[in-house]
């Protein structure tokens, strides 16, 4: 393997390492905050002191995870100026302004009222402990939009114009960066995914409770509402996952055809509702993609374009083209790609030679040929492929799991408002073994969005190995290692710390 | 009002005072945080992870000058 290559590589592997890890922390807390304070919403309205217990208890393993999950993020932040500085400064404009955006947000909004939330009980009036505890879970959100617009950027760059003076992409429509359709899909998927995995934890651990014949009336009202608050989640999360697969359809086609593993690009195309890959096919040619498959007609048609008859383009199309669906090859795309390089290399040789008429047509060249700049770079057509069998698998993953909390919610639902719940321990074995599962469709759904868009760091603008910093592999290699460790022993703190309060119960600590 | 703004301040800190104080859990917490920052910005940031074009470049001027010439260079 050449350097360069073991460079990407290990850098990849130490951004993929922090962000899976960050994201464990992450989702618990955007839909914790939203159960406390729905729960709290409940106390206030009813002066009921059971659920006060019940809102203070699940306030604090909120606490433990906000705590050992704080700053995980910004391991990420150094990574961008140590290992990734060539795209850091290549978006640097784009990134700056929802980032300084979040930092403050994240900092005034969410320290100032988790200060309230935790130590103003019995300080300040019930209204105002609750609003609080609202804009807790507002302003917690509202953080994780900056940094998801800032993915959706990335995804499909919008709003932007780069400059071939500086090297850097400039800010033109703030509003079209905000409104950019694949980040607001993003987020709202985002979201509400972490919206489900918190309900899926308060309802495992109060099965828990349930299984251990042990505080049953606050795991049944806490059960209450995860489960309604899950299955509320759970329908929100199918449309905001078809409005982000109509996105990732409409301006990124290569993503969705490894999502399905789809080579061959037809009308009517089906999505697979079980299926397993074909490892020997290869790109172009005749061999079948799926060993077996089960596919649902006409689904993946509506869902890219929400037209039971649509075209989708398959891999084949993408790397080949097709002239009837006005498709470009990626050799076409890759010859405008150098041509935008090369052109690019004479405006700034010309520049320094103070030859202008010169540079203003090689300038002209350049943006003519610009949308596909980072076809330039790529070595081989199959290059823009990404990896079909990770995309597919982990995108079929998650939709299965999703599914399946669903129908966990109902269950849980309707058998906690018969009054039945505790007879069901088959039930509640399924929801406390169902906790890792909800962390597990967290992060398929990060690999599908993050793998299925390689090789792009930008989408069509930046491959990855272009986006990497000039180090030495050995140091990102030590690093991702030294981050396992750390990364590691923080999720076994969370774990004991959390276990410990679990098992103290919402009548202890 | 010149009575008003120290009381406030007062109240302020007598609330985060008595909150960190009556924590529980929240030591442990605190303590982990701590540890944990120290961990990220004393040694991996300052150790490992240098800011690779502020080190090396003075202006943005060469540092766009940089990256245009690895955007363009003939691989």
């Amino acid at each position: 393997m050449e350097h360069s290559d073991l460079l990407v590589d290990w850098s990849r592997a130490q951004f993929a390492l922090t962000a899976l890890y960050h994201w464990i922390f992450v989702p618990l807390t955007l839909g914790l905050t939203f159960i406390v304070a729905i729960m709290e919403s409940i106390y206030v309205k009813t002066g009921d002191q059971k659920w006060k217990t019940t809102t203070k208890y699940w306030m604090g393993l909120l606490a433990i995870n906000f705590a050992i999950g704080l700053a995980t993020g910004i391991i990420m932040e150094f990574e961008f100026g140590t290992n990734w500085s060539n795209y850091s400064w290549i978006v640097g404009d784009i990134f700056g302004a929802p980032l300084a955006i979040e930092g403050l947000m994240a900092f005034f909004m969410e320290s100032t009222f988790f200060a309230v939330m935790f130590f103003g009980w019995n300080k300040v009036s019930k209204k105002m402990h609750l609003t609080s505890t609202w804009l807790v879970a507002i302003g917690s959100n509202l953080s994780a939009l900056w940094i998801l617009l800032a993915n959706g950027w990335m995804q499909h760059p919008v709003g932007m114009h780069f400059n071939p003076d500086t090297a850097r992409n400039e800010m033109e429509n703030f509003w079209e960066v905000i409104f950019n359709p694949n980040g607001v899909s993003k987020f709202l998927h985002t979201v509400s995914s972490g919206y489900v995995l918190a309900s899926l934890f308060v309802l495992g651990i109060s099965a828990w409770y349930l299984l251990k014949k042990r505080d049953i009336q606050f795991a049944r009202r806490s059960i209450l509402v995860a489960a309604s608050f899950g299955l509320l989640s759970s329908l929100y999360l199918v449309t905001t996952g078809d409005e982000s697969a109509h996105q990732v359809a409409l301006t990124q086609p290569m993503k969705l055809a490894s999502m399905e593993g789809l080579y061959d690009g037809e009308k009517r195309a089906g999505i697979v509702a079980v299926g397993l890959l074909n490892e020997s096919k290869k790109i172009g040619d005749d061999t079948e993609s799926f060993l077996f498959s089960f596919e649902i007609p006409g689904a993946l048609s509506f869902l890219g374009y929400h037209d039971m008859n649509a075209f989708v383009p398959g891999i084949d199309d993408l790397v080949y083209g097709n002239k009837e669906h006005n498709i470009i090859s990626i050799s076409d795309k890759m010859l405008q790609g150098k041509l935008a390089l090369k052109a690019l290399r004479e405006y700034k040789d010309y520049k320094k030679e103070h030859n202008m008429p010169a540079a203003t047509k090689a300038l002209k060249v350049f943006e003519a040929n610009q949308k596909y700049m980072g076809y330039g770079y790529l070595k081989n057509p199959k290059d823009a492929v990404p990896d079909v069998s990770l995309s597919f698998y982990s995108f079929h993953t998650m939709v299965g799991l999703g599914t399946w909390f669903i129908l966990l919610f109902i269950l849980a639902l309707y058998y906690v408002m018969t009054n039945e719940i505790e007879k069901k321990k088959w039930l509640l074995y399924l929801a406390v073994a169902t906790i890792p599962l909800g962390y597990v469709a967290q992060e398929c759904g990060w690999i599908t969005a993050e793998v299925g868009r390689q090789p792009w760091a930008i989408q069509d603008m930046l491959p990855v190995g272009m986006a990497t910093s000039n180090v030495a592999a050995t140091s990102v290699m030590i690093t991702f290692w030294l981050f396992a460790v750390l990364f590691t022993a923080l999720l076994i703190a969370e774990a004991k710390i959390m276990l410990k309060q679990i098992k103290i119960g919402p009548e202890g600590d | 009002m010149k009575i008003i703004i120290p009381k406030i301040f007062k109240s302020i800190y007598t609330f985060y005072y008595d909150g960190f104080a009556n924590m529980k859990t929240g030591k442990t917490l605190w303590l982990l945080i701590a540890v944990k920052l120290f961990i990220m910005f004393a040694i991996l940031k300052w150790l490992f992870f240098p800011n690779v074009l502020q080190e090396k470049f003075q202006t943005d001027k060469q540092r766009s000058a940089y990256i245009l010439q690895q955007l363009t260079k003939d691989k």
